[in-house]
Formats: C-alpha cells, structure tokens, sequence
C-alpha cells in the first residue's frame, strides 16, 4: 500500500484528474415578484487527483457529492469552472473520448443495469460504442473481464434480475472497466450490498486497482469503508470542501468542526460506548 | 429472568410465502422472548426474514403469506388466536411500529396532528384537547421545535430526520409497552442517525417500553441493545446479551459479520478483508441442514443435519449459538478462510 503522503509538488504529469474551480448552481423559483434564487450545489471546489491514488470523498445527503460527480462523468455541464483529465481539459460535446478515460460505478445496482440486456451484452455495449475489435475480439474482452471480477461463465447469459446485488456490482464493475479507464468515480458502491457482500466488493476493488493502477475517487458516507480504502480524503458540505487531508491526518486530528462531528456521529460496532451525544446539527 | 418479566414469547414462528417457483419459507421457525424495559436487536442481512418476523408480530403481513407458530404471547395472551378486531385493539395502544422509510409511511394527505392523535382517539374516553396536549409533549421531547406549528403542517414539509422523529412521537402515543422499529435509521444521515438512536435509546429507558430494533448494521447493534438476536436465513442462528456476543461470537456466521467490516484500529487499512464468500441460500423449497454451510469454513457432513440451539458458556447468562462446530477453535475458521 502507498502511503498517503503525497509531495506538495508532484509532477504536473501525475495528476490523472483536476478540478479547477468548479461550480454547479440552480436557479430557485421563488414567488411570482421575487427574484430566483440561487441553489449552490457544488461551490468553487478545487480538487486533485493524483496518478494511482484513492480519494475518499465524503459529506452527508444533499451536500453536492453527486452533483459533483456528474460533472466529472461530463453528464452534467458545470456553471462555472472546468475539469481536466490528463492536462486536458474536458470538451463536453466529446463525451466519448471522455468516456475512455474515466467511468463510473453507481451506488443502485438494481437500477444502472439494462434489464433487457444479458449480462455479456451490458459489459460489451460500452466496446461496441467505441468501435473497438471484432465481434469474436469484443466477446473474449468481455469473458476475460467478466472471469477477473468473479462472475462464473453461466452468469453470462443470464439477465440482472436472475442476479444478487453484489452479482450486479460486479457486473457494473466489469463494465465500467472494459475500456480500460485511468480513472473510476465510484458512487457508494457498497451502500446498497449487505456487509458480507460489501467486502467482497471492496477486496475486489482493491485487486483491481493493484492490477490496473487505477485512479479512484471513492464517494462513501461510511467512515469505517473510507478509512480503509483511501489514502486522502476530502469532506465536503453544503456544496464546499470543508477539508482535504491524508487519511491518517484526517481520522486522527480531524479540524474543521463538521469533520468532528462526521467522526464522532460514525458509530463503530464497540458495545459499552453507547450513542454520542451530538450538538443540534445546524 | 423471570417468567412474569417477559412480555412477549415467541416459540417456533413460521411464515411462508408463496411465489411462481414454489414455497418461500422466509421464516423457519424462531424462537424469542422480550423483557418488559429491554431493548432486542434482531440483526441480519436482507432476505434473513427480520422483517417477516416484525410484520408477523403485528399482524400485519400480506394476505397470501402463511403464517404459523406455537403461540406469540403478548403479555399472556396469544396474538395468534386472537380475532382482527382484538389485534386492532392492540395495535397502537399496546403495540406500535416504526417502519423505516418516513417518507412512505406517513399520509401526505392529513396534517401530522391529525396522524399523531388518530390512534389515541380510538380510545374511549380521551378527548381532543388531550390527544393534543400528549402529541405536543411528545413532539417536544423527540427533539421538534415549534411543535404547535408543525401540527398543522403535513408530512411533505418536514425533512427526512423530521418525519422519523414524527413517526417516534406517533408510536409512543399510547404509551405502548412494546414498539417494533424496522430500520429506523437506515434512511437517515449518520449525523441525524446518531441524534434518532441516542432519542430512541433514551425515551425506551425513561417509558420502560421494551423496543425490538431491526437493523442491519452491526456499529448500531453494538451500542443501542440490551440482547441481541442474530438471524440467517429465517432461522435465528446465535443469541446472546450485547457485550457478550461481540467479544465472544459463538456461531462461525456471527465471527464472519463481525470480521467483515473495517473497524478503525484494528483493521489495517487497504489490506483484504474478510469477507464471506458465497451468496445467502435461496428459501424456496425444502431447506434440510444448516443453511450456513456453503459459505462457512467448517462445514462438513455432519453439518446437513438441523443443528440445534445450544447454550454456551455457564448458565448465568443466556447464550444459544445453532452450529455442529462450536467447539473448534476460532483461529481454525480464520486459518480455514
């Protein structure tokens, strides 16, 4: 495992995804005479990515995490600011060449699958989009991916419903990973699995970020799933970075007050501590 | 415990269900009790029947499930026997349920004074200036502000932590002495969860309302119950007061959960966890043995038998784990994985 510590002036070739600036604001419609208002659902944040690296970002429902990921899938066009892949910046209007690069894991398995679809052609469709190999190329692609994130051969034929939650997460795991990406937004992938089955994703998700060298940002509201998964971690609320330290920093001597009170509201399964007890939430 | 402290006893509860590929047998027999006062986590992953058992409890499954058991006593009298319009007496004023999504189980259509106070107006003799007065008191202490404005505001007015707070409120309406909370929590924030359970926790102790808590997550086991129940598929495999189950899991299903998630201190980040392997078997049909043994390291022949609840440790304390292999070793398991 890497450590967390990552040089202040790392080479600009490290830096796999950049954020400058980035805002996401939705007009509010008030009353009939009044002015809309102004929703800030992702707010001036800046963030880097560096080659090879996890970063965790965390904050609770409605504080713009998945507007923000949104932004970086090129799904949604940013207000204001802009993201760079590679140093380049991010045309939205080449959503393809984009989608090489960085792809996503979605947090429902049950709905980010075709159900009209088998299996092999869910995790062929992004090949075949792109144009890449020959039918017979495309369909060994898609047994070689769908062998390394576990799903047994008869699986291949069958369609989502005949699968368990974890099943689906492999396979939309598979297909995020079929082009080869630098780049994986996962958004809660574990958060709609039960606890055995979540380690089997997350040990999945760590081999293959060994095989592949691949570049995470983890989304999560699990403190206990992010410690152990990520090297840094962002906290963001209501639309802002509150924080961004290496995992050890953060978790030991957390500073910006709603990161305290995240950590303290995480409750680890150690019986005799009881439920602490939280100022009001603001 | 003495037999008079128990207030409700479940022995050998079945439900079936059936579907187009044939019987689902999502509970398969459980057995359990509940102390006046306690708080009862039933724990288990999705498909384990916890829910089913909830539902069976207040009568309240659906239509087509077959539902069977020894008796269900609640204080002394069997829910079993008892006729629809018995069990409405019941429910709400001696038993009341909190279900997990607020959002669906509250009535968009009327405002949150008229839910709170519906069910303590089905009784006689209590007035609508005193269903008011309780349901104010009763906003006021889980925590909602400007309670007289909110009981004339509906449901879609109110944040998700808001509604589950109404929801809490309603249940102890009647001063029930039994209330079934189904994932409370699940939907919540972890910052407005901790807030709901601390409320919870510290209500249940004030009223003596004894609470059965269903949840998933094992961090909020740990620090809300009394006992806990651990189900697996329909079956309650391992039971056991809070501290004991946690520092000395019996049942190799209970040591997988709980050695599966990442725990800081003791878990050394990025390194592989121990995860279960396999899937839950499917309850359809005829399921013969215990229903752990395709996913547990020590399974072996004898293991297609029924296991049979067993008490572990001295008598003292009630501890009953449903396993062939209690006797071998933990490390055995760990090596074995």
């Amino acid at each position: 495992m890497t450590t967390a510590t990552i040089p202040q002036q790392a080479p600009l070739s490290d830096i796999a995804l950049e954020l400058c600036a980035l805002s996401k604001v939705y007009p509010l419609k008030r009353g009939l005479f009044q002015p809309p208002g102004e929703l800030k659902a992702v707010n001036d944040v800046s963030l880097r990515l560096y080659r090879g690296e996890t970063l965790g970002l965390v904050g609770e429902s409605g504080c713009g995490k998945s507007t923000l990921a949104k932004m970086l899938l090129g799904l949604l066009a940013p207000t204001s600011g802009n993201v760079l892949i590679n140093g380049q910046e991010v045309d939205p209007t080449h959503r393809r060449e984009h989608a090489r690069h960085i792809q996503p894991i979605f947090q429902d398995p049950y709905s980010s699958l075709n159900p009209r679809k088998t299996v092999a052609e869910i995790v062929g469709l992004p090949l075949k989009l792109h144009g890449i190999g020959s039918a017979a190329e495309r369909a060994r692609q898609v047994k070689d991916i769908l062998d390394l994130v576990g799903m047994p051969e008869r699986t291949h034929a069958q369609y989502p419903n005949q699968l368990s939650g974890g099943q689906r997460q492999r396979v939309a795991i598979a297909r995020a990973l079929i082009l080869r990406p630098d780049i994986l937004i996962c958004d809660e992938p574990t958060s709609a699995l039960d606890v055995s089955v979540q380690a089997q994703i997350l040990n999945l998700l760590l081999d293959l970020k060994a095989e592949f060298g691949l570049t995470y940002l983890f989304i999560s509201h699990d403190l206990g799933v992010v410690e152990h998964l990520v090297d840094r971690v962002a906290v963001m609320n209501k639309g802002s970075i509150v924080e961004l330290q290496s995992r050890e920093q953060l978790f030991a001597d957390p500073q910006h007050p709603y990161t305290r009170m995240l950590l303290a509201s995480a409750l680890t399964p150690e019986p005799g501590l009881g439920i602490p007890a939280l100022a009001a939430a603001a | 415990m003495s037999a008079n402290n128990v207030l409700l006893d479940v022995k050998n509860l079945k439900v079936d269900l059936p579907t187009e590929h044939g019987m689902l047998h999502a509970v398969r027999g459980i057995d359990f009790q509940v102390s006046r006062g306690e708080m009862l986590c039933l724990v288990g992953e999705s498909g384990c029947g916890k829910s089913m058992t909830s539902l069976a409890l207040m009568g309240l499954l659906p239509r087509k499930a077959q539902c069977s058991a020894d008796h269900l006593l609640f204080d002394g009298a069997d829910l079993n026997s008892m006729s629809e319009k018995q069990l409405m007496q019941l429910r709400g004023k001696r038993m009341a349920m909190i279900f997990q999504e607020p959002m669906t189980s509250l009535n968009p259509a009327y405002t949150l004074g008229n839910q709170l106070c519906e069910a303590m107006l089905q009784q006689p003799r209590v007035t609508r200036a005193e269903a008011r007065d309780r349901a104010l008191y009763l906003l006021h202490r889980t925590g909602i502000s400007n309670a007289e404005d909110r009981l004339r505001q509906y449901p879609h007015q109110l944040s998700g932590g808001l509604r589950q707070r109404v929801m809490i409120a309603m249940s102890l309406m009647c001063s029930p002495d039994l209330i079934i909370a189904d994932e409370p929590t699940t939907a919540l924030d972890v910052t407005i969860q901790a807030q709901i359970l601390r409320m919870i926790r510290e209500l249940q102790q004030e009223f003596g309302t004894a609470v059965i808590f269903i949840t998933h997550d094992l961090g909020v086991v740990s620090r809300i119950a009394d006992r806990v129940v651990v189900m697996y598929a329909g079956q309650v495999v391992e039971t056991s007061d809070v501290a004991q189950l946690f520092a000395q899991p019996q049942h190799p299903y209970t040591r997988g959960l709980l050695n599966c998630i990442p725990v800081r201190g003791k878990t050394l980040p990025g390194s592989r966890l121990q995860a279960i392997p396999g899937v839950v078997p499917s309850l359809i049909g005829e399921v013969r043995g215990c229903a752990f043994r395709n996913r547990c390291a020590l399974a072996d022949s004898a293991c297609e038998s029924d296991p049979p609840m067993v008490q572990q440790g001295s008598a003292a304390a009630s501890h009953l784990a449903r396993c062939h292999k209690l006797g071998v070793p933990v490390s055995a398991m760990e090596v074995a994985a």
